[in-house]
């Protein structure tokens, strides 16, 4: 056997790829970086709703008014006695008056207000982790002690909390299958591209005997090594970006809705095999689609 | 290509050439035609059969139908009318994932050479077999073995733009022979060489006839097929008007 027989390796069949190969290899990383940022996101934004509806799940606050000669002060110390006293009740504690000072300046401005306005005084209920209290046992127990109080609903904010994480993490997907649906587009054009360009390898292919599926597969191997080296590179920047809000935010949120935890970034672990999938289906879909009306 | 099991074959072209019936022919014609799209035909009611182990030459004008009646064989057309057999294989209603099989019978050595230009000259020596599926190191030997056979032993590793002519020509007869077709086609194989070229190409293919594949050459070199003594099928107006040597039926 000569040197040449004994060391051979087959070469491609596929000519290397050329400039256009590499704006598309750029831009698919592109897509990739979006989709991984959304997936982050979307992880988070769960996060997010799931923590904020823990914690109105397991809290209330009771806003106490003074009465007859009572004071506010006095009404509310009563009222977080009362309410520790009832079954399915942690803790009740009576908020410094500041915090309903807090809630009025919102409406009224920052400046102090008149020693007589009648602000409420607030209440933080923490329920029972086990068999928590309901509203409805608050405002009995408040009611049967006599005092002014209003019980704020949380579970209203509870479902809106849901539906905002819920619209979160749908909106995510819908971004993530758009997205793979503009590289799969990509992917299927390129190689409408790549196969109209190499017109006569692909004939001589046929002609010496090759089938359809087997020059499909020579471009959905181009395609899907090309992807995966996109889906790594545009993974790799989602992670530096997600890595970047995650230190932005001192390791809380870079904002409320979206606080990036480190294991957040496996998400982005998925996404060269993911990127490679979706260009390996698209690629032989389309060759196989655009070879059956060869000779 | 497998050299040696190639001239392990028993030579049967003469034993088929005579065949009166026509049923065991390599290549039948029946009846057909060919246009372009909205062309006026090239080809009109052609009929011919050709023996296995049978070499002919097809000749005429340009533009007399040569070629198309070779891609017509290996199926990069198909005609407007008539049926085409191949091997007792009908191509003309042959489903598309049969195509393949009956290609690999087939070895085409185009008149523009087509290799393909990004691989060395034992890559493309080498198309058939890996198309075919086969594990590098059962063939690697047979091709390196064709390509010193054809005298391009030294230029293995070359790329097509590096080679002259008439090795492009030698390679693409290579490329062609190398998974042993029962049929070889090739569309005027000497008209890109000079004649001490053209003679030794020929020499080439008549080597492989006597080895047992059926060849059928396409040229409009008069004097080299009148030369060569072989039968000749000629092209005129659309249909085949004389063989030669009257060895093969013409309907």
């Amino acid at each position: 056997m000569s040197m040449e027989a004994a060391g051979w390796r087959p070469k491609s069949l596929l000519p290397k790829e050329d400039g256009a190969q590499a704006t598309l290899l750029f831009v698919i990383a592109v897509l990739a970086f979006l989709a991984s940022l959304a997936a982050i996101g979307a992880i988070a934004s769960e996060r997010a709703a799931e923590g904020w509806r823990d914690q109105l799940i397991g809290s209330a606050t009771v806003l106490v008014r003074a009465s007859g000669l009572e004071s506010a002060d006095a009404a509310a110390a009563r009222a977080a006695e009362t309410l520790a006293g009832v079954r399915g009740v942690a803790e009740a504690r009576a908020l410094d008056k500041s915090k309903g000072d807090a809630l009025v300046a919102r409406f009224i401005g920052p400046d102090p207000l008149p020693a007589d306005l009648p602000v409420p005084r607030l209440v933080a209920v923490d329920f029972a982790s086990a068999n928590p209290a309901s509203v409805a046992d608050l405002r009995r127990a408040l009611e049967a002690d006599g005092l002014d109080a209003t019980v704020e609903d949380h579970s209203l904010w509870t479902a809106q909390i849901m539906r905002t994480g819920a619209l979160a993490r749908w909106a995510a997907i819908g971004l993530f299958l758009l997205i793979s649906g503009a590289a799969g587009a990509l992917v299927a054009f390129a190689t409408r591209q790549g196969l109209d360009a190499r017109r006569d390898l692909v004939e001589i292919l046929h002609l010496s005997g090759a089938s359809d599926s087997f020059i499909a597969r020579l471009f959905q191997t181009r395609f899907a090594r090309m992807a995966a080296l996109a889906g790594a590179g545009g993974g790799a920047a989602a992670a530096l970006a997600a890595a970047g809000l995650h230190l932005y935010g001192k390791g809380q949120s870079v904002a409320a809705i979206m606080p990036v935890a480190w294991t957040d970034l496996t998400a982005t672990l998925p996404c060269p095999i993911i990127a490679a999938l979706i260009a390996a289906v698209t690629a032989r879909v389309t060759a196989q689609a655009v070879l059956k009306n060869a000779p | 290509m497998p050299i040696s099991t190639l001239m392990s074959r028993n030579p049967s072209a003469e034993s088929h050439q005579n065949d009166p019936s026509g049923d065991s022919a390599a290549v039948r014609f029946a009846g057909v035609s060919m246009a372009y799209g909205r062309e006026a035909p090239v080809l009109r009611d052609v009929s011919f059969s050709l023996a296995p182990g049978s070499f002919h030459f097809i000749t005429g004008a340009s533009g007399s139908g040569k070629t198309t009646v070779l891609k017509l064989i290996y199926m990069a057309e198909r005609p407007t009318g008539g049926r085409i057999e191949l091997f007792g294989q009908d191509l003309t209603s042959l489903p598309r994932n049969a195509r393949p099989a009956v290609r690999r019978r087939i070895g085409v050595v185009f008149q523009e050479f087509r290799l393909l230009e990004h691989l060395s000259a034992f890559d493309n020596a080498a198309l058939a077999p890996r198309i075919a599926g086969r594990k590098p190191a059962s063939y690697s030997a047979d091709v390196a073995e064709l390509l010193g056979w054809v005298g391009l032993g030294s230029r293995m590793q070359a790329l097509p733009n590096a080679l002259s002519g008439g090795e492009k020509q030698r390679l693409a007869i290579a490329r062609a022979v190398v998974n042993q077709p029962d049929i070889l086609l090739a569309d005027e194989p000497t008209g890109n060489v000079d004649a001490a070229i053209a003679q030794r190409i020929l020499r080439l293919l008549s080597e492989l006839n006597r080895l047992g594949t059926t060849v059928l050459i396409a040229s409009h070199d008069e004097d080299l097929v009148a030369r060569s003594g072989v039968p000749v099928l000629h092209l005129s107006e659309g249909g085949v008007t004389r063989f030669e040597r009257g060895r093969e039926r013409v309907a």
